[in-house]
């Protein structure tokens, strides 16, 4: 080949290929900010806001929640600490209280803890996921520090000091003197009972040691059926917070008397925290929220504000799209006639 | 047998012919008596102690001096990975993210180790990838230079090919003509018989012309393969040193001892030209050749933006710092004063992370952990995603269709692509000349005879004014950029101008002659009134010259090997007048005549006498002739200046007419030079002969003083006959580019080696300077002053000329008027002083133009630092050659033309372009997308770390301080490795404000770069505090929305997993919400990465659902926030509350107070430039900045001229003025 035809030939191939892509043409769209645009948009948002936000505030007014707190009426006012650590004073404590509304079943049952950092890296890490799934994984504790072994030096099961926390006030109700079943069943994510807690993991070694956190675990039940504990286990994200005690299953009628008995076993006294009994109905929307109905008229509305403010602003200083005069090189002649 | 006889008719005494260069140093001789000149003495001291066997590899060897292979690779295969990972730690940045990936081993570190070393080991891979490659291209660049071939003497008369690499001290080599010298040679002997040879040093000082070497007298004789039979010699040198002039050593020789000097030297990288072929003797080879010792590192450079981006950093760490300190004082207290309580975290058995009754020694380990937790303010993917976006960018500037030369086969190349925004901040571009903006060909396009001006092809100004005048005086809004748009740029139809006339298309068939005039073609000539005049001027052009023709042994055509360019652009021209020079000899010059178109030809031969060489202090060249009749004559051709101080009384004959022609020649940017003769009786010839021969072989300092005053003698009594134009070839649409870089708000400086006169008219050429411009011309007087004294004075010249070049520009009242400056290289040197040099940049500032001529490479870069560090803007530096090497790595972006001639400009550079037109696209189209890109995208990348990372802190508060993360480790992994990237770097590498048309045709746009419109801290500033918002907003809208109640019918409240998960699914709504808003500049691509991302995010999360890996997390989204209606409420709330602000923002700013681009972007959209094409028109000639220098400003200045004529004649036009 002629060297002359062959240098040619390279120039050639050297040359880029034509592409959209790489001579960056490809089709593209490009929205632009056009008044209506603007004023459409926060119209949207506002019409879009607006009836959720109403929505979801009458759903949360429709809700009827009780909330009792009885950590300070259910000790002696000397010595809480002292009262609560004895284990041998009986701690239980009545109390009655008068539903204002008619409560739909099922009215969900809940504890509310305030104060209590379960969100405390050195609490959240103490735990042991495999231990608690899988029956031969026993031994895998490395993560419970500080609550790993019994007194006998056996792996604690379920180890950690989330577990070892584990709530222990109990709650009877009675409806008029009557008492009513709190069925306690369901109350965790059917996941959690399925995949995370094995139904062939029974507790061991539980709560044997020197210090007494807070429940015994039936070492019959597999914990997969511990269902308080499973609820116990999902550490909440904030220092006050609910969980699912039970559930009733029948309506309580507007005036009908409640009688809630309480044994007050739970230690929040050390560290001045809260408990309350709280029982509620649910909608689709959760428990009593009112927030997010708010926040949502809230944003909505000044959307609306917004797409008032923008029409208003179109209208006194109105701009024509393209209007070459706001071009810098013209606004600059405007400022140095010459 | 044909190379033998092609080198007899090589062998010729060029030191005949030369009377200047070619004086051969005596000590040659004298050396006889050993060591003779004063740094020969030294040899074999210290510093002098190379030995040189020639010929002799048996005694060579044991010097072991390294081998002639080279390599300019920063890594090899082993030294690769501890290099390359050292380099990658030596930043700043990576080296904070090592640290907290060690530390992430230890207790201290609030997420898994697998989280902290897997971007960082991905960051860092890809870096290290980068280098790699780039180390690799140079590796093969390296051994495309190894690989190259040349002959080598093998042993009994013998040579044969071998590679560069294998070539050793001591070898002999054969070099044959136009190839590279592949090391440092000595020159034994070569096909003249004289033993001299051409050599063109382009690559190492960017002199294009050629330059003398020559043998020493002894080793002549060597000059056939079989005479290195039994050669043997030894050299001993100096070491290898980087100084490319100085060369001491001796040749020991047949038992003699003789000096050698620079000029016996041979450097690699430099080619053989006009030379057959030349024996030598390799003396340093590879890395010790002066071309090697001279090769300095290129420094490492950054961009401004990157520098700023640093110091936002900085601000990022203080704030990141300072909330680990607030995070961990919190610790502390709450571990002295709450912990004992706590009894569920069992304080009793804590260990000295959280111990109670050492609070402050907890609080230290704690703050690890708290900057650890809070790293994510300081975005590690920036880094890497920055980088990633820099080499797509790079790769389109690569690709660009529009930037590939189709006649070298080059495109932009893309070097280093850490610098692509910095190309949309240009201030100033300081340019090289030869090579960059000219082609340096010439072209002889008119020229003057007898006071006749011939030649109606017009340069490239007149045509453009010519086509603007017809095209209608009236319109003068149309710009002239249409006219190009609107016309192949080439081929510009053009009407009967008004002062001038014009001819057809221009279509140059023969290279180095564009002349157009039927008057003086084809023989017509001897029609003309003055026909013996322009005979007289016809042989001036081919006899008064140092070239020699090369005959095409195939075609039969002759090509010349000429000094300049000009030179060869005379000759080709007499050729086509019909005086055609084809052989040269000793003492004679042949030409073959025909007069006219019917006569055949007649071979004439004319002796010649003396040739007094051409050179920059004489400007003028003389050949002194006897023709056939016997007549005696003598050709001086030279800068009119010196040929009309020399003009005989009777010779002025046509000295207005051709001063008028001259300066009509200059205006049109043309380079010119006067012709004359005079006739020589035989008595006066001898007996300046005598005198001449007499102070030619005079010995001693002052020779060539004394040649110089006998020349004098002979080269007055001039009669003028006329003067040539010649177009310096300016590269395809130089004078456009330039044009339109002004119009884009850029100054042009131009940096040239060439001597005044030459860069003026360049500078005409390609419209840096116009008639009517004021030149302030800085020059220091040559005085005859002692050299101490000499130095103060012309010091003081020097600044009283820019005292009054200030007052000049200070006084000037009239708004158009534009300065030039003009520097010289000697001027230079002291205006480049510490004291001087504010003063002199002052001025250079105010002028639109400034030329530095005679610069050297050391000055080329000293004046870029005094740019760049003058003004605090960011500089240009484009060039060719290596000569341009300083200047372009002292620039904040050095640009390479890879031409015709080496590759040390390009190597050196961060761009390479192969033509200087495509500086325009690169700066105005690449440098402005690729500044908005960048900028964007690192405002962008600071909201959402910013957004994310406050909301960490704003949990500890929540958890105690206790570095308890809400979100789960993965979630935080992939925010920035996954979730997040993808659509910023889809921002930063396909977003467009506007089209590349669009940015071509508004010039104005270019200066948001050098503005900083994008990139000022009131941005930085305002999107860091939308982050600051926006994580305000995720944070407590969500805390309020999960606090305590339950999320579902089901009465299940949310647990932490569920806080954080919803939490992050609002902030990865937020951000790629708020980069959708950001972008104007929609494909496919942007579409799937921002909903890509949002999608990928439900994908990831249900599939880490599957996995008991996620823990709490498990199942997380199909059983607990899928089905409840809150979440899905949550997040669009969110999602809007953190977008509103923005919205707000752009759609107000949109409305009030439009940018630029806004404004076009909107014409586009509403296709209001093809509804009102009148206003789109006037815009477009609006958009471009009022500048002063460039084509525009021209064509306006000579517009105006020519209609100043015609308002004088008629009253019908009236001057049009541009305000």
């Amino acid at each position: 080949m002629d060297p002359l035809e062959m240098q040619d030939d390279s120039k050639k191939s050297n040359k880029p290929k034509y592409s959209k892509f790489t001579q960056q043409e490809l089709p593209a769209c490009k929205p632009l900010l056009t008044p209506s645009i603007v004023i459409s948009t926060f119209l949207l948002v506002g019409i879009l806001f607006v009836p959720i936000g109403l929505a979801s505030l009458s759903a949360s007014q429709e809700i009827v929640e009780l909330v009792h707190r009885y950590d300070t009426s259910c000790v002696p006012l000397a010595d809480k600490v002292g009262f609560i650590q004895d284990t041998k004073t009986d701690k239980s404590c009545t109390r009655t209280l008068t539903v204002p509304k008619h409560m739909k079943s099922p009215i969900q049952i809940y504890y509310q803890i305030g104060d209590f950092y379960q969100n405390h890296r050195r609490y959240v890490k103490s735990r042991s996921d495999k231990q608690l799934r899988y029956k031969d994984a026993v031994h895998l504790t490395k993560d419970c520090e500080p609550e790993v072994y019994g007194a006998d030096g056996a792996p604690i099961v379920p180890c950690g000091l989330v577990a070892w926390s584990l709530f222990n006030d109990t709650y009877t109700i009675s409806v008029n003197k009557k008492a009513i079943e709190v069925n306690k069943k369901d109350i965790a994510w059917q996941s959690d009972k399925n995949k995370k807690f094995g139904s062939d993991v029974y507790p061991r070694n539980f709560q044997n040691g020197n210090l007494i956190g807070g429940a015994k675990l039936n070492e019959s039940i597999p914990l997969s059926e511990h269902e308080n504990l499973i609820v116990w286990m999902r550490t909440a994200a904030l220092s006050t917070f609910r969980k699912l005690y039970g559930r009733i299953e029948t309506d309580i009628m507007e005036n009908d008397q409640l009688t809630v008995v309480i044994q007050n076993n739970y230690n929040t006294y050390s560290f001045g925290g809260s408990k309350a009994l709280v029982l509620s109905t649910t909608s689709w929307i959760g428990g009593k929220n009112n927030f997010i109905g708010v926040a949502y008229l809230t944003v909505g509305g000044f959307c609306l504000f917004l797409a008032l403010f923008f029409v208003v602003l179109y209208m006194i200083k109105p701009r024509t799209l393209g209007d070459p005069s706001f071009l810098s090189w013209n606004r600059c002649t405007l400022d140095y006639p010459n | 047998m044909a190379r033998s006889g092609r080198r007899r008719r090589d062998r010729m005494r060029w030191s005949n012919l030369y009377t200047f260069s070619c004086f051969r140093a005596q000590h040659g001789h004298a050396g006889d008596a050993g060591p003779s000149s004063d740094g020969a003495g030294a040899v074999g001291g210290p510093g002098f102690s190379r030995v040189v066997y020639c010929n002799n590899a048996a005694l060579q060897k044991p010097l072991k001096y390294v081998t002639n292979y080279i390599t300019t690779t920063k890594y090899n295969i082993i030294t690769f990975f501890p290099k390359a990972i050292f380099e990658q730690f030596r930043r700043v940045a990576n080296l904070y993210f090592l640290l907290t990936a060690i530390l992430s081993l230890t207790p201290v570190c609030p997420f898994s180790a697998v989280s902290m070393i897997a971007p960082l080991a991905f960051v860092v891979g890809l870096s290290m990838m980068k280098e790699g490659l780039e180390d690799w291209r140079r590796f093969i660049q390296d051994m495309k230079v190894n690989n190259r071939k040349v002959s080598v003497h093998k042993g009994d008369g013998e040579f044969d090919y071998r590679h560069w690499k294998d070539l050793c001290v001591g070898d002999v080599v054969r070099v044959e003509k136009d190839q590279f010298f592949p090391a440092d040679l000595l020159l034994l002997s070569s096909s003249y018989e004289d033993g001299i040879c051409y050599v063109e040093t382009m690559n190492l000082d960017g002199e294009t012309n050629l330059k003398v070497k020559r043998s020493l007298e002894v080793t002549l004789p060597l000059e056939e393969d079989e005479s290195f039979k039994d050669f043997q010699a030894v050299i001993r040198c100096e070491d290898p040193n980087p100084s490319l002039y100085t060369f001491t050593g001796n040749f020991e020789y047949e038992r003699q001892v003789y000096a050698l000097d620079p000029s016996q030297i041979l450097l690699r990288d430099s080619k053989l030209r006009n030379t057959a072929f030349i024996y030598g003797v390799v003396i340093f080879t590879g890395h010790d050749s002066k071309v090697m010792q001279n090769s300095t590192e290129s420094p490492s450079k950054r961009s401004r933006i990157e520098k700023k981006m640093d110091l936002i950093i900085y601000i990022l760490f203080t704030v990141l710092v300072l909330i680990s300190i607030i995070s961990s004082v919190g610790f502390a207290v709450r571990i002295k004063f709450d912990l004992p309580n706590w009894w569920y975290l069992q304080p009793q058995k804590s260990n000295k992370l959280d111990d109670p009754s050492r609070p402050a020694l907890s609080g230290i380990f704690h703050l690890i952990t708290a900057l650890i937790l809070y790293g994510y303010l300081i975005p590690i993917s920036l880094y890497v995603s920055i980088e990633l976006v820099k080499v797509l960018q790079a790769h389109f500037i690569n690709q660009d269709i529009h930037m590939f030369d189709e006649e070298t086969g080059n495109t932009a190349q893309a070097r280093t692509s850490n610098l692509n925004e910095e190309l949309g901040q240009v201030h100033t571009i300081l340019s090289d000349k030869t090579g960059t903006l000219t082609c340096n060909q010439m072209d002889f396009l008119k020229c003057s005879i007898a006071g006749v001006s011939y030649g109606v092809g017009s340069s490239e100004v007149e045509l453009a004014a010519a086509k603007q005048m017809a095209s209608g005086a009236d319109d003068h809004d149309i710009p002239l950029q249409d006219i190009w748009e609107e016309n192949n740029e080439d081929e510009i139809e053009l009407v009967e101008g008004v002062t001038f006339s014009v001819g057809n298309n221009r279509k140059p068939s023969i290279k180095g002659f564009s002349f157009q005039d039927d008057r003086l073609r084809q023989g017509n000539w001897t029609k003309e009134p003055n026909s013996s005049t322009i005979l007289l001027f016809f042989r001036i052009l081919a006899l008064c010259h140092t070239a020699i023709p090369e005959i095409n042994e195939a075609t039969g055509s002759i090509a010349y090997e000429a000094e300049s360019p000009d030179e060869g652009a005379f000759l080709v021209a007499a050729r086509e007048f019909g005086f055609e020079f084809f052989k040269r000899t000793q003492s004679s010059v042949f030409v073959r005549e025909k007069h006219t178109s019917s006569e055949g030809t007649i071979e004439r031969e004319f002796k010649i006498l003396n040739l007094l060489e051409f050179n920059s202090k004489r400007k003028r060249m003389t050949v002194i002739l006897q023709d056939e009749d016997g007549q005696i004559l003598l050709f001086c051709k030279g800068a009119d200046s010196i040929i009309f101080d020399r003009l005989a009384k009777n010779g002025r004959m046509y000295e207005v007419d051709t001063t008028r022609h001259l300066n009509e020649y200059g205006e049109a940017g043309l380079r010119t030079l006067a012709l004359s003769y005079r006739v020589l009786d035989e008595s006066e010839y001898s007996s300046w002969n005598a005198e001449f021969l007499k102070a030619k072989t005079s010995i001693g300092p002052d020779r060539e003083l004394q040649l110089e005053r006998v020349s004098e003698l002979i080269e007055r009594e001039l009669i003028l006959v006329g003067a040539t134009a010649v177009e310096d070839k300016l590269q395809k649409g130089v004078p456009q580019c330039i044009d339109r870089l002004a119009q884009a708000g850029l100054k042009i400086w131009v940096l040239t080696g060439d001597k005044m006169e030459t860069a003026i008219n360049i500078g005409y050429a390609c419209s840096l300077l116009r008639q009517g411009m004021k030149q302030i011309c800085l020059s220091i007087p040559t005085g005859e002053q002692v050299a101490q004294d000499a130095k103060k004075v012309a010091k003081e010249s020097l600044l009283s000329q820019i005292a009054n070049g200030s007052q000049m520009v200070k006084l000037e009242k009239d708004p158009d008027a534009a300065f030039a400056l003009v520097i010289d290289g000697k001027a230079l040197a002291f205006a480049l002083e510490d004291d001087m040099k504010h003063m002199f940049l002052n001025l250079a500032i105010e002028c639109a133009s400034v030329i530095c001529c005679r610069v050297s490479p050391k000055q080329k870069a000293l004046v870029t630092r005094l740019v760049k560090e003058g003004i605090g803007q960011t500089t240009l530096a484009v060039g060719d050659g290596a000569n341009d090497v300083g200047m372009i790595q002292e620039a904040d972006i050095g640009v390479g033309i890879s031409g015709v001639e080496g590759m040390q400009a390009v190597m050196a550079s961060d761009f390479s372009i192969s033509q200087f037109r495509f500086l325009e696209r690169l700066l105005v189209v690449h440098g402005h997308w690729c500044y908005k890109r960048i900028a964007q995208m690192i405002c962008y990348f600071f909201y959402k770390n910013i957004a994310f990372g406050l909301t960490i802190f704003y949990f500890e508060a929540f958890a105690g301080f206790s570095g308890q993360s809400v979100y789960d480790d993965w979630f935080m992994l992939l925010f920035n490795v996954v979730l997040t990237s993808l659509p910023v770097i889809s921002l930063g590498v396909f977003e467009q404000d506007v089209s590349s048309e669009i940015c071509l045709q508004f010039p104005a746009l270019y200066q948001q770069g050098p503005k900083n419109l994008f990139f000022d801290w009131y941005r930085i500033l305002g999107w860091m505090g939308n982050g600051l918002y926006s994580s305000l907003a995720i944070f407590f809208l969500n805390l309020c929305i999960f606090y305590d109640q339950a999320i579902h019918a089901g009465g299940q409240t949310a647990d932490m997993a569920a806080v954080g998960t919803a939490m992050f699914t609002c902030i990865i709504w937020a951000v790629n919400m708020q980069i959708a808003l950001t972008m104007s500049h929609f494909t496919w691509i942007q579409h799937l990465f921002v909903w890509g991302s949002i999608t990928t995010w439900y994908i990831f999360i249900l599939a880490y659902g599957m996995t008991l890996r996620s823990r709490d997390n498990y199942q997380i989204l199909l059983e607990v926030l899928g089905p409840a209606p809150i979440y899905w409420a949550a997040t669009l709330l969110v999602t809007a509350a953190c977008n509103i602000p923005y919205l707000i923002h752009i759609s107000y700013q949109r409305s009030c107070k439009p940018l630029d681009h806004h404004v076009i972007q909107e014409i586009k959209y509403l296709k209001k430039d093809v509804e009102d094409q009148t206003m789109w028109k006037r815009e477009r000639s609006k958009a471009r900045q009022k500048t002063k220098i460039g084509f525009t400003a021209r064509v306006d200045a000579k517009i105006k001229q020519i209609k100043g004529k015609l308002h004088k004649k008629g009253p019908s036009l009236t001057i049009h003025t541009v305000s």
